[in-house]
């Protein structure tokens, strides 16, 4: 497995940034191509909501 | 049929109840004439319930100038007391199949815009738009405009309409739409292309000139006139959707510089509550966030039927008085695409390629995505006694969303 990294990380890295876009933004500034995708967990995070969207969505 | 299937099937429902509405003006009467159950010394006003001491001042300072409109009090001090002691009843719009823009505030010798939906038979009414009591401000000065609509205004569109047997008004909102209206804070063109519509039909209906011509002049200089039409319209709209089991669609967001409320059609007329969030706004020389009162209004119902802050993107002409940036608008309705059920087949926005306007917002999807419906808004002032003092964007609170799929969940055992 560390050689399969090792391997990665000597190719050129396209990235896909989940979430929260200051990651991307920093590996834009270090010139990495970064594909952003919006994402935020379901409901918030709220486990109450997320049980009953289970049951009607 | 199992419960996702029921919700899907009841939205289907409930959408086509929203997009097959079919608003007609057919009056501008007393309220207490045609609003069923606005009797005796009541005023309606907007939002969800609420008590006299729990009302924002704006709210107050509106409903001591409908006191004093009324005649019931002779002084702001002497209505206040009387508001106090409990001597008139305060009933939400909403319960009367009315709505009112800010205060919203509806007391029975007030003319009120009465529009029919031709596609299911019900009515529904709205007050007219201005920008001082409404706001709040109960001066003489502030009522004269009341009185002018009551005693001139008002009783020269009646008779008008009376003869023209009422005017269809969604050729009116489908125009306005591809004209850059967004139909809550810009009326420009509505107001101009209903202003037309009168304008010949009280040159025909041989009114004196003595009511003519005021009235002529107050149609032609009142932006924000359509306002009180659209909000009609969009009562007159959602009404019909209230009542379809399993659905999850809104049927109304409104508030009262208390509290922000929502209805849902498969919970039928139960309200769901939270605080009124604040509005962020430009405001007029003179005035800042530090005067500003809470959310206010039923003007919201335009949003609840995919208008306003929904069709913001097609409306750039409005972010000079709300702020934002064209690209902000154009954003924001896309993201309103997310949180709703489908598209209108003839409300439809040039902007984004004549794609029809988002309607139907589902409290499902408003709770997963997180993503709350946005409203455009005016603001008026923390205490009673001002007019209008800004507008700005404001978005629902998410925790009315939350308790509504809560008591969904309850009443359909899930």
């Amino acid at each position: 497995m560390p050689d399969k990294i090792e391997e990665l990380l000597r190719e050129p890295l396209v990235v896909i940034n989940l979430g929260l876009k200051g990651f991307a933004a920093s590996l834009e500034k270090q010139e990495v191509e970064v594909i952003q995708v919006d994402w935020i967990p379901p409901a918030g995070g709220d486990e109450e909501m997320i049980d009953l969207l289970d049951k009607l969505l | 049929m199992d419960i996702k299937q029921k919700i899907e099937k009841a939205n289907k429902e409930a959408v086509r109840r929203l997009t097959s509405g079919d608003p007609v003006l057919i009056d501008v009467a007393p309220a207490g004439e045609v609003i069923p159950g606005l009797e005796g010394k009541m005023i309606t006003h907007s939002g969800p319930p609420i008590e006299w001491g729990h009302m924002c001042g704006a709210q107050q300072g509106a409903i001591i100038g409908m006191v004093i409109y009324e005649g019931w009090a002779e002084s702001p001090k002497e209505a206040r007391a009387k508001l106090e002691k409990g001597e008139f009843q305060l009933e939400p719009n909403h319960h009367h199949h009315a709505v009112g823009p800010m205060a919203g505030t509806i007391s029975p010798s007030a003319p009120v815009w009465v529009v029919e939906n031709r596609a299911f038979g019900n009515r529904a009414f709205c007050r007219q738009v201005e920008g001082r009591q409404q706001f709040g401000e109960y001066s003489q000065d502030a009522l004269e405009s009341l009185r002018l609509w009551r005693d001139v205004w008002a009783p020269t569109l009646q008779e008008t309409l009376q003869k023209m047997g009422g005017l269809e008004l969604n050729p009116i909102i489908i125009q306005a739409l591809q004209m850059g209206d967004e139909l809550h804070n810009r009326h420009s063109a509505s107001s101009s292309l209903f202003a037309n519509k009168m304008a010949v039909a009280i040159s025909e209906a041989d009114i004196p000139k003595e009511r003519a011509l005021p009235t002529l002049k107050y149609l032609a200089g009142h932006n924000l006139l359509f306002l009180g039409l659209a909000m009609a319209c969009g009562k007159a709209i959602t009404d019909p959707a209230g009542d379809v089991e399993y659905s999850t669609v809104v049927t109304a967001m409104t508030r009262n510089g208390t509290d922000f409320g929502i209805r849902v059609s498969g919970l039928g007329d139960e309200w769901f509550t939270a605080p009124a969030p604040v509005v962020d706004g430009l405001f007029l020389p003179g005035y800042s966030d530090d005067d500003a009162g809470l959310d206010m209004g039923d003007s919201a119902i335009a949003e609840t039927v995919g208008w306003g802050a929904f069709t913001i993107g097609g409306a750039p002409g409005i972010l000079t008085l709300v702020g934002g940036t064209p690209e902000d608008a154009l954003e924001y309705t896309r993201e309103m695409r997310k949180i709703t059920t489908s598209t209108h087949p003839i409300y439809r926005m040039p902007a984004f390629g004549f794609a029809g306007t988002s309607v139907g917002i589902d409290i499902r999807k408003v709770v997963q995505t997180n993503i709350s419906p946005i409203i455009d808004t005016a603001i008026a002032h923390k205490d009673p006694g001002y007019p209008i003092i800004g507008a700005g964007l404001v978005r629902a609170p998410i925790e009315c969303f939350k308790q509504a799929l809560i008591a969904f969940g309850q009443k359909y055992n899930t």
